[in-house]
């Protein structure tokens, strides 16, 4: 356990020194999407729903602000798991050089959580305190969603991890960033109760992990928010079913790997 | 008695229903450096990567420090350091910062790698382009800065599978001679090549590989003496000709090896075959007198060249 995290550690380090050159240009997508969403959906399209029939227990931004945690979560750790991993198998092949180190391909999968975990609370927390200015929420209470929306994150990133790992080229990447994580940036909850969509696909909702994100983010960020803009399910299934995702997504993501870079 | 860093026994890799490694037997013995010679596809590769523990082997037995790779991969990588065929430095660091991370993933303290990269960087004759990103190297700048890297650990082995492919004439000078020193070090090395010259120039022993199997095994000169003459005849002939003057060549030399542009002629006395030529009336346009090198070897096992 201390080895794999002292293992991890190298990964860390090595993804810092890169992004020593890169941070800029990230730092500043993570500062101006937040505005932007904010702006457009919670102040804009806000204004609209709480003016109308809408009956949510909280304001439009604030319900938004928190769906977009997890579903912000859910983008970069996909994003996480599906580029940058071609990249170091087939792209760049850096990956092919790290394994002749008393690296494991599974050191790699854990390492670059371990990386994606500090990358993401880095935003979420930028994210919280934007957000907290444009007054969606207490912001003490909000960063308190942090870990679940960063364990969404990982979740997806270690899964799409296991995918990019049997794909041959980048096309099918492109395939499931269109048919599955856009669908479910739209459909789990992030921008409307899923109480609002017919029963069948309520069901659907409750089988992917997105839904779990949001719903975990909003019931601990928003201790007074009540059904139906939330489901009555207990907390622990949400982190259960992300615990698992992410354990499942390690498992196969160290596998997967092993077998793609040593044939 | 020598020790063995490597052994392998009946060592065979399969990629599904293709055999590229068909039940293999070699020691490599420390200090030496050891050749695998052989056209693409001969299986180098694949014999590379099993022994970096990288590829796990299909069957047969196989140790690198008297370990498994199947179950010590970590340890064994630890002590050996590797040149892949494909150059697969980080183009986003710099030629510092790509030795620096190695070392790090070698559990190597800072300041140890610090002096270090100022001895490889010296090495490799890259001190005045540390800070330069690995993108704006040449070729060989490349591949001087993945033997760099492949010391960072101060390994006991090192593996280089083709080292100077793709390099000019001068800078695989340069890269030889990088290896000679290594090797005076006491570094044990492995090398793979389609380049015989590299192969007489560098090992001390070799295995001349193809379609997956050992052809041969012993140091350039044994080979040479084994399955060669001391001298070659190289004959060109007027377009046309050569088929009419190969019928007139029988009996002249030990052997013979009739390729699509000239004919080798192998024998001990060039002179005296030179004299036959003339005897017979045989008059090629060029006649080319030269040793035999480890290409006629490879020939002689084969009936192919090593490089088509
Ligand atoms: N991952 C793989 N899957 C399927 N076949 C493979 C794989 N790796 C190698 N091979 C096949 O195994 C054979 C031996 O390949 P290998 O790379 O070991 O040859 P080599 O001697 O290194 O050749 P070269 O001089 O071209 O580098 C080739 O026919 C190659 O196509
Ligand atoms: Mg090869």
């Amino acid at each position: 356990m201390i080895a794999t995290l002292t293992r991890a550690r190298r990964t860390v380090e090595a993804e810092l020194i890169a992004y020593k050159r890169t941070w800029r240009g990230t730092v500043i997508s993570s500062f101006v999407n937040p505005v932007f969403f904010l702006s457009a959906m919670g102040l804009g399209l806000g204004s609209l729903v709480d003016r109308g029939q809408g009956n949510l227990s909280v304001s439009y931004l604030t319900f938004v602000a928190t769906g977009l945690m997890a579903a912000i979560g859910m983008q970069a750790g996909a994003g996480d798991g599906a580029h940058p991993v071609m990249a170091g198998i087939k792209w760049r092949k850096e990956f092919h050089a790290v394994i002749t180190t008393p690296m494991n391909p599974g050191d790699i999968v854990v390492g670059r959580a371990v990386w994606g975990t500090i990358r993401l609370t880095f935003i979420m927390v930028v994210f919280t305190i934007i957000a907290g200015l444009f007054g969606a929420f207490d912001v003490g209470t909000a960063l308190m969603a942090i870990p679940p929306a960063v364990l969404t994150g990982i979740a997806f990133q270690t899964s799409m991890t296991a995918f990019t790992a049997t794909r041959e080229d980048s096309t099918s990447l492109t395939t499931i960033f269109r048919f599955a994580i856009t669908p479910l940036f739209l459909f789990s909850g992030t921008f409307f109760p899923i109480a609002n969509l017919p029963q069948a696909f309520q069901w659907i909702a409750y089988a992917t992990p997105l839904f779990h994100g949001v719903e975990l983010v909003r019931k601990i960020a928003l201790p007074g928010i009540v059904p139906p803009d939330v489901t009555t399910l207990p907390i622990w299934v949400h982190f259960a079913y992300l615990g698992v995702m992410l354990a499942v997504g390690i498992t196969l993501a160290a596998r997967f790997l092993d077998r793609r870079l040593r044939p | 008695m020598t020790e063995n860093l490597v052994e392998a026994r009946g060592l065979t890799k399969t990629f599904g229903s293709f055999t590229a490694v068909d039940s293999i037997d070699f020691d490599i013995r420390k200090g030496e450096a050891f050749g695998f010679l052989g056209p693409n596809g001969a299986g180098k590769t694949s014999t590379m990567r099993m022994i970096t523990t990288v590829s796990p082997i299909t069957d047969g037995k196989l140790t690198v420090f008297g370990m498994d790779p199947t179950t010590e991969g970590r340890d064994i990588r630890r002590r050996i350091g590797v040149v892949p065929q494909e150059d697969n430095l980080d183009l986003e660091l710099t030629v510092a910062e790509n030795l620096y991370v190695y070392g790090r993933y070698h559990d190597m303290p800072r300041a140890t790698i610090r002096e270090r990269i100022d001895e490889l960087l010296e090495f490799a004759q890259l001190t005045d382009r540390r800070k330069n990103t690995v993108e704006s190297l040449s070729g060989g700048m490349k591949r001087r800065l993945t033997i760099a890297r492949a010391l960072i650990n101060d390994p006991d082995l090192v593996i280089l599978d083709e080292p100077t492919t793709g390099l000019d004439p001068q800078a695989r000078h340069l890269l030889w001679e990088r290896l000679y020193r290594l090797k005076r070090q006491g570094v044990t090395l492995i090398i793979t090549t389609h380049y015989m010259d590299e192969a007489e120039q560098l090992c001390d022993r070799l295995v001349v590989m193809d379609q997956g199997k050992i052809a041969a095994e012993g140091s350039p000169s044994e080979l040479i003496n084994r399955y060669s003459t001391r001298e070659v005849l190289e004959l060109r002939f007027a377009e046309g000709e050569q088929d009419e003057a190969v019928l007139r060549l029988d009996g002249l030399a030990d052997s013979s090896e009739v390729l699509a542009d000239r004919v080798l002629l192998y024998t001990n006395d060039a002179e005296s075959t030179q004299r036959g030529l003339h005897e017979r009336g045989v008059h090629p346009e060029q006649v080319l007198v030269r040793r035999s090198t480890l290409e006629d070897v490879f020939l002689k096992l084969t009936g192919r060249r090593l490089i088509d």
